[in-house]
């Protein structure tokens, strides 16, 4: 099943409370245009929250559980304690009411990209994302735009498509032979422009944020074009490696799909300017004179 | 049924550089794990590779400060080859793209690290194991390397003969941790073990989720021993609430730790006059414990890394990741405030026994990286040793198992004439299963052992049953439970401090999870993404392999590295030059030593006192 189509049911709850909020839920896509639902807090208030306990309404499905099989939100009372993120959440929701939610994790510390998950409305790493900046009760849903598998597991052999699409390894020519001990050169100018590029950790959420890729399936997206953009621009490439990788980006579905809307770089866990990126390929391959779509 | 030349299990820095030195030797290998390479733990890696490419720098000094820092426990042959190979090796992943920090000329940037006499760590900001795992993967997909990946490896398909040496490894069992389908990988050349640390032993760790000693207790119960498993490095400088660490590289740029009081203990109190900071690892870490049980910690928790007079323009361009681990893991920036950081637990030195070409005393069963001990590392782990490790071990196990000559290992596996029988220590409790959790040997029904189809066949059986048993079970204890007891045991009882009778506690406690284990069951009716069912298995694999951590604290009764004993708090060269293993044999612990190997190529290492 997908997001895209699917109307979460009325919420299941685990401890009983009624929702007014959650009936007939938007789908996780519509609730996407609005705002991030962040709040502004200081730290101040921060603190209160201290002892209290926080309700988050977890996204369940799976395709063979027979009560489970119409997606639906379970409500978990979480105590909150400071520094607690939505993965810390998730994790106690997990170890002490329901050993069956499902989610993807595995280094807590923002490098693995396993938990990027939709959260009050936005894509979001779950690692990453203090639970006393969100507003309460925090929704937390799969990513948009992919086939969940359950509960907040989403298919990610797409997203994995794409990146390999765009060759997305090293190619050079004439590297130094290695028992020699000789690296390649590089200046520190160049280590620097393609630096924010080298940090993807390919968590989905930009593919996930992008409307074009929703409506166009064999869109390079957002993720895939910024692995390019990582070769493209290294000095250590050859001229015509890196026009064979312009070719491949300025086709059909590469770089002048980007609409610049910019909703990918909003959401990327680790800052990078895809939005500029894809911009700086356009104007690479306008540069090239290669053919526009 | 797959089948492949080699298989590699797990998709690290050390199985993704088996698999592409596999594969170049012109073997069809494939690559199973339980997370999407990309997802692995070397990715986390901040600081750096240890590598001699520099004039004025030699791998003989390279190999000396790894002895010296193995506090004499490290195997010459093992940390000759490391030294060795790893500047060709480190330069190759120059050659695959990695973008390596910078100097001036364009040439890749070195930094001091500690318990180095030259800085030779090779790093790409402080981000460096993100970037050798991604270029490794690039690597993977350029040469079309089958990957089979969210695959949870649970078993090896090895024969039983009684020695096992004379036991051969013809594969593994697996599920599709989508589906829930139990399959069999037949492998005809090797299998490579490349599994990581099993860090989640212990409740305070700078270790990933899933770094559980699944490939240590798979090759412990076939037979492999386990070595030098009481070797664990705590790291001085983890953040207090999370574990994450905050890098070796911020002391090397400069980085200061002070007390409660101000004062900047490491020289002031007098735990290390020469290197201050930069001493080893141990050092550093007992120093913060010995201040905060002194009244000098900050919330008597943790002490200060302070790193503030670098500047800004220095912290940026070298330490940028660090203060975004800060900022979002302890809500602290690290430009206008002092980070707080206690030891955590980081690294296991020991491991699965291998020999120089990664070879266990099983024909055909091979380990690299963490969960290997060849052993490099000793008594301690120097700072950034470990990823050329996983690059120079994880290409010669793929190599060696593709069937490339690398020559006869100087190196001894399994148990031999050259062994020591324990004798001395007695055990609190019977180590060892307590029933159900045996994993029967093949032949063990009666059947006379097969060949290797059939004996793959018998494995996934015996493991479709025991999945089906853990899922049809309807109540009984949960996992979460009974892994959070042994955590708490390990991180009470066999920490940075460890007294005879702590170690019996834990020992004690580890025979209660196990007991407990016999009534696990999981609650998640559903085969599909059951991650209950994994962390059930998983948990099990974590007693075996704590157990085994804490029967090491026991009979080493001698302070070396990073294991402090109470009772005798002298490095004892004259009883203790030598390997704690502990192997499996019909479901108990066996434990015996092996000599280390101080000889090199041309010179012997003397042991040295380790002052810094
Ligand atoms: C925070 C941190 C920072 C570090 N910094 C440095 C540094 O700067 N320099 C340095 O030299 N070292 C550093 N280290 C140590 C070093 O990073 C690790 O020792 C090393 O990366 C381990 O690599 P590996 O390939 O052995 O295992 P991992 O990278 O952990 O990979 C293990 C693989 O095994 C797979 N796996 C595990 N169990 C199973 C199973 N049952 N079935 C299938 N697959 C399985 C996993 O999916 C994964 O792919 C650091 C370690 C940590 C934790
Ligand atoms: S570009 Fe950013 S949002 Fe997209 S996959 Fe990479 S890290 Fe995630
Ligand atoms: S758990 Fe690894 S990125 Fe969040």
């Amino acid at each position: 099943m997908s997001t895209q189509q699917q109307e979460p049911e009325q919420p299941e709850s685990q401890e009983a409370p009624e929702d007014p909020e959650m009936r007939g839920a938007e789908s996780p896509v519509d609730e996407r245009e609005k705002a991030g639902g962040d709040i502004d807090q200081t730290t101040a208030d921060r603190s209160e929250l201290e002892g209290e306990t926080i309700l988050i309404k977890v996204f369940r499905y799976d395709p063979e559980v027979a009560d489970k099989q119409e997606p639906r939100f379970d409500e978990f009372h979480v105590p909150f304690e400071k520094g607690m993120t939505v993965l810390d959440a998730v994790m106690y929701a997990r170890d002490n009411y329901d050993s069956s939610l499902t989610f993807r994790h595995s280094c807590r510390q923002a490098v693995c990209g396993s938990d990027a998950f939709f959260v009050n409305g936005k894509q979001r790493l779950g690692c990453k994302t203090q639970m006393a900046d969100l507003e309460h009760p925090v929704r937390i849903e799969p990513l948009p735009h992919q086939e969940v598998v359950k509960d907040l597991v989403v298919d990610m052999d797409h997203f994995y498509d794409q990146m390999h699409t765009v060759e997305p390894y090293f190619q050079s020519e004439d590297t130094p032979d290695a028992s020699d001990l000789e690296e390649q050169r590089q200046s520190r100018e160049n280590r620097e422009k393609v630096k924010m590029s080298t940090r993807c950790i390919w968590c989905g959420a930009c593919m996930s944020s992008c409307n074009i890729a929703a409506g166009d399936n064999e869109y390079l997206g957002p993720a895939a074009i910024n692995k390019a953009y990582r070769f493209a621009m290294d000095d250590r490439e050859d001229a015509d490696i890196k026009e064979h990788r312009l070719r491949i980006l300025e086709q059909e579905h590469g770089v002048w799909r980007c609409q610049t809307q910019f909703s990918c770089t909003e959401v990327c866990p680790k800052d990078i300017p895809l939005t500029e990126h894809i911009q700086e390929l356009k104007r690479e391959a306008v540069k090239k004179n290669l053919k526009f779509w | 049924m797959y089948e492949h030349d080699v298989i590699v299990v797990g998709a690290g820095g050390a199985g993704l550089r088996a698999a592409v030195a596999a594969d170049e030797a012109g073997a069809d290998v494939a690559l199973v794990s339980k997370l999407h390479p990309v997802r692995s733990h070397t990715g986390a890696a901040e600081g750096g590779i240890n590598a001699a490419l520099r004039e004025g720098d030699d791998w003989e000094l390279h190999a000396y400060d790894t002895m010296k820092g193995s506090d004499y426990l490290g195997d010459a042959p093992a940390v000759e080859t490391l030294t060795q190979d790893a500047p060709e090796d480190t330069i190759t992943l120059e050659h695959w793209g990695m973008p390596f920090s910078r100097e001036e000329d364009g040439r890749v940037s070195q930094r001091p690290f500690g318990g180095l006499s030259f800085p030779r760590t090779t790093y790409a900001g402080a981000e460096t194991g993100h970037h050798l795992l991604h270029v490794m993967y690039e690597q993977v997909v350029k040469r079309g390397i089958q990957v089979y990946d969210e695959w949870y490896v649970m078993d090896l398909a090895t024969t039983d003969e009684d020695d096992p040496n004379d036991r051969e490894c013809h594969g593994i069992v697996a599920y599709d941790v989508q589906s829930g389908n139990v399959e069999g990988f037949k492998a005809n050349d090797g299998v490579v073990l490349a599994t990581g640390g099993p860090g989640q032993a212990f409740d305070h760790t700078t270790n990933a989720v899933s770094c559980t000693g699944d490939g240590h207790a798979m090759a412990y119960r076939a037979g492999a021993p386990l070595e030098d498993m009481e070797f664990i490095q705590f790291h001085p400088t983890s953040l207090p609430s999370t574990g994450v660490l905050i890098s070796e590289g911020v002391r090397g740029e400069g980085g200061i730790l002070y007390n409660n009081e101000g004062e900047r203990f490491m020289f002031e109190h007098g735990y290390a006059n020469n290197d201050g900071e930069l001493a080893s690892r141990d050092v550093v870490a007992r120093a913060e414990l010995t201040e905060v049980q002194e009244g000098r910690g900050v919330n008597d928790e943790y002490v200060h890394l302070d790193m503030r007079h670098l500047g800004e323009e220095r912290i940026l361009d070298r330490l940028e990741n660090i203060l975004h681990l800060a900022e979002d893991f302890e809500g602290v920036d690290g430009l206008v405030e002092p980070m707080p950081v206690k030891p955590g637990q980081h690294y296991a030195m020991g491991g699965i026994e291998v020999d120089e070409n990664g070879q266990t005393c099983i024909n055909g069963l091979y380990a690299a990286g963490e969960c290997a001990c060849v052993s490099v590392h000793g008594g301690n782990r120097l700072g950034g040793n470990a990823l050329p490790e996983l690059i120079v071990f994880g290409k010669r196990a793929g190599y060696h198992a593709a069937g490339k000559d690398l020559g006869d290992p100087e190196i001894k596996t399994g148990y031999g004439d050259d062994v020591e029988d324990e004798t001395e220590t007695e055990l609190p409790v019977q180590p060892g299963t307590a029933g159900l959790d045996s994993s029967g040997g093949v032949a063990a029904d009666g059947g006379v052992t097969a060949d290797a189809e059939g004996i793959l066949e018998r494995k996934v059986e015996n493991a479709r049953e025991h999945v089906d048993y853990l899922m049809e079970k309807d109540d009984g204890v949960q996992h979460a439970e009974i892994r959070q007891k042994l955590q708490n045991a390990m991180t009470d009882y066999v920490n940075v401090f460890r007294t005879e009778e702590g170690v019996k506690k834990a020992l004690r406690l580890i025979r209660e999870c196990r007991e407990e284990y016999q009534d696990v069951y999981v609650d998640d009716p559903s085969r599909t993404f059951n991650t209950d069912l994994q962390q059930t298995i998983e948990t099990r694999n974590l007693i075996d392999v704590a157990e085994t951590i804490a029967l090491g604290a026991l009979v080493r009764n001698e302070f070396r590295g990073a294991h402090w004993r109470q009772e005798n708090q002298i490095r004892d060269d004259e009883n203790w030059l030598k390997h704690t293993l502990i192997s499996w044999e019909d479901g108990e612990p066996k434990i015996f030593y092996r000599p280390v190997i101080l000889e090199g190529q041309d010179k012997t290492y003397e042991p040295k006192e380790r002052s810094y």
